[in-house]
Parts: C-alpha cells; sequence; structure tokens
C-alpha cells in the first residue's frame, strides 16, 4: 500500500516539477508548482513527518502559492517559454538549450552518484524503528518540543529573519512617487524630535516662536 | 519503499529545478524553480531524518520553509518593483544594476 501510495505521489511530484520548468504560462507554472507541493507533502507523510507535511500544505500550497498568484495577476506574466532567445531560430538559441538541460543532467547524475553510492547501509532500508504515540517521531508535540528546546536559537533566528522579510517586502513594493523621490519635507526625522518647534522659521528670525 | 527511492526523487526534482533557473528568463518562473530546488532538499533531509529517526532533519526542513517564504517575500517584492518602474520583466534584461 505504501509503494503504490509513494509511486503515485512520486510521479506527481516529478511531473509538477517537470510543468514548472516547461509550461509557457507563469500562471501555469504556479499551478504546476501546487501539484508538486501537494504531491511532495503526501511524500513526507510516508516518511512519518506530519508537522513538516501540514506545514508544507498550509503555508506553502496556501499562502506562499496565493502570493505567487497575486503577483502573476498583478504583472501580467506574458508568455515565454524558454525565450525567444533559446527557442529562436538561430542555431544559438537551441545551442543553450541544450547547454542548460545537460549542465542539469550532469547535475542529475552527480547527485545520484553522491546519494545513492555512498554505501551507507541505512539508504536500503525503511528507516528507523517507529512506534505511534501521542509524542512519536514527526508529530507536532516531537517537532515543538526540539523547537523549543534544543533549536531555540534557530528559531528565534528565523522567526527575526521572517519579521526582517516583512519589512523588506513592504519596502521594495511601495508605491513611490511621481517625481521617483521623496520631497524632504515630508520625511521625519529624529532631529525634528529633538528640536524645538519652529526652529529654522521666520517666526524664529524675529523672536516669536509659535 | 527504502529511503533510497526518497532520495532518487529528491535528487531529479533538485535538477529539475536548476534546469529551470538556467534555461527560464521570466524572474517569477526562475522563483518557481528555486522553490523546487529547495523543496528537493528538503526531501533528502527528511528522508534521513526518518533514516536516522532524528528529529534533526525535519527541523533544517523547516528553517528550509521560513528562508523560502522570506525568498519569495523579497523576491516578489522586486519584481512588482520592477514592474512599477516598466522595465522589462526578464533576467536577460535586468543584469544592469543601475536603477
Amino acid at each position: 500500500m505504501s509503494s503504490v501510495l509513494f509511486f503515485i505521489a512520486a510521479v506527481g511530484v516529478i511531473s509538477g516539477a517537470v510543468g514548472v520548468v516547461i509550461l509557457r504560462d507563469p500562471f501555469y507554472c504556479v499551478l504546476a508548482l501546487v501539484v508538486h507541493l501537494i504531491s511532495l507533502a503526501v511524500l513526507f507523510l510516508l516518511l512519518r513527518a506530519e508537522f513538516v507535511a501540514a506545514v508544507q500544505v498550509v503555508v506553502y500550497a496556501g499562502a506562499v502559492m496565493v502570493l505567487y498568484v497575486f503577483v502573476v495577476a498583478y504583472v501580467g506574466g506574458d508568455s515565454e517559454a524558454m525565450g525567444e532567445r533559446l527557442r529562436g531560430p538561430g542555431p544559438a538559441g537551441s545551442g543553450l538549450r541544450l547547454g542548460g538541460a545537460i549542465l542539469g543532467g550532469a547535475l542529475l547524475v552527480e547527485l545520484l552518484i553522491a546519494l545513492l553510492g555512498t554505501g551507507l547501509s541505512g539508504i536500503e532500508g525503511r528507516g528507523a524503528p517507529y512506534s505511534p504515540g501521542a509524542q512519536a517521531f514527526g508529530t507536532p508535540a516531537y517537532i515543538g518540543k526540539l523547537l523549543l528546546t534544543r533549536f531555540l536559537l534557530g528559531f528565534e533566528v528565523a522567526s527575526f529573519l521572517l519579521v526582517i522579510a516583512a519589512v523588506g517586502g513592504v519596502v521594495l513594493a511601495r508605491r513611490r512617487r511621481e517625481g521617483g523621490q521623496q520631497d524632504e519635507a515630508d520625511v521625519l526625522t529624529p532631529l525634528q524630535l529633538l528640536r524645538p518647534s519652529g526652529t529654522g522659521t521666520m517666526a524664529e528670525g524675529v523672536g516669536r516662536r509659535p | 519503499m527504502s529511503i533510497a527511492w526518497y532520495l532518487a526523487v529528491s535528487a531529479i526534482v533538485f535538477a529539475l529545478g536548476a534546469i529551470g533557473v538556467i534555461t527560464r528568463r521570466n524572474p517569477l518562473v526562475v522563483l518557481l524553480c528555486l522553490e523546487l530546488m529547495l523543496n528537493g532538499a528538503n526531501l533528502a533531509l527528511i528522508a534521513f531524518s526518518r533514516m536516522w529517526g532524528n528529529g534533526d532533519g525535519q527541523i533544517l526542513a523547516l528553517v528550509v520553509m521560513t528562508v523560502a517564504a522570506c525568498e519569495v517575500c523579497i523576491g516578489l517584492g522586486m519584481i512588482v518593483a520592477i514592474y512599477r518602474r516598466n522595465l522589462p520583466i526578464d533576467v536577460d534584461e535586468m543584469r544592469e544594476l543601475q536603477g
């Protein structure tokens, strides 16, 4: 049963990945990635990573993909498959594409040799013994305990990184003025809070501060 | 299924993502292919975690997901900023750093 499920999910994972790489419309690429992510969550479940699978579906296939769909709809992704230069009539185009595919194939062979040729005895097995339970391997309780004890620093660093990324995303995507530069008068600096009000105005010159 | 099958799938997904990053020109799709590579790495991490019966790999996979979410946030913000400036959305055209 689990091997049947594995092959179904693996076909979904790989076909979703192929779809992302070769589909012409960016919108379809995002949909192919959703198929890929959900199939990948099934593989995670087969590997007893229940919490990671749930996070994968909720955060990745839910939130991140919605962000992608919004941006694709906003930008209006112009259809390009492998690019005109790559699919164009010139011999250089197909050469570049072929080069990319050869490079990817070489990378695949290298990875397979590195991963499967290690001679680790555990690779051929089905993994460590597993017994179901409330605090078993991969459950939310197990992951939460690890995150709040052994990996507390990593947890905090990740949350800090998320804050930085959220602020950076807002700053990058905010609407700019027509002129490009912001008016100096509108920018509130710390100096303005320290100075008494009316500093540098004509009223100060005649000795009448408001 | 033995762990080797999962590792093979993760290697295939990683290589496909690398091909996409090399050959595609739309930065949105390049980001999607980057996600593929991260997911391939995540699958390998979780497979090894299962192999040893140790939760460290799953924690690292969660951290990778966090970093991927941050990367998507910044990358999409940059794409929106590029679009607002009416520049072409194409990685070949965007090779100069000057605004």
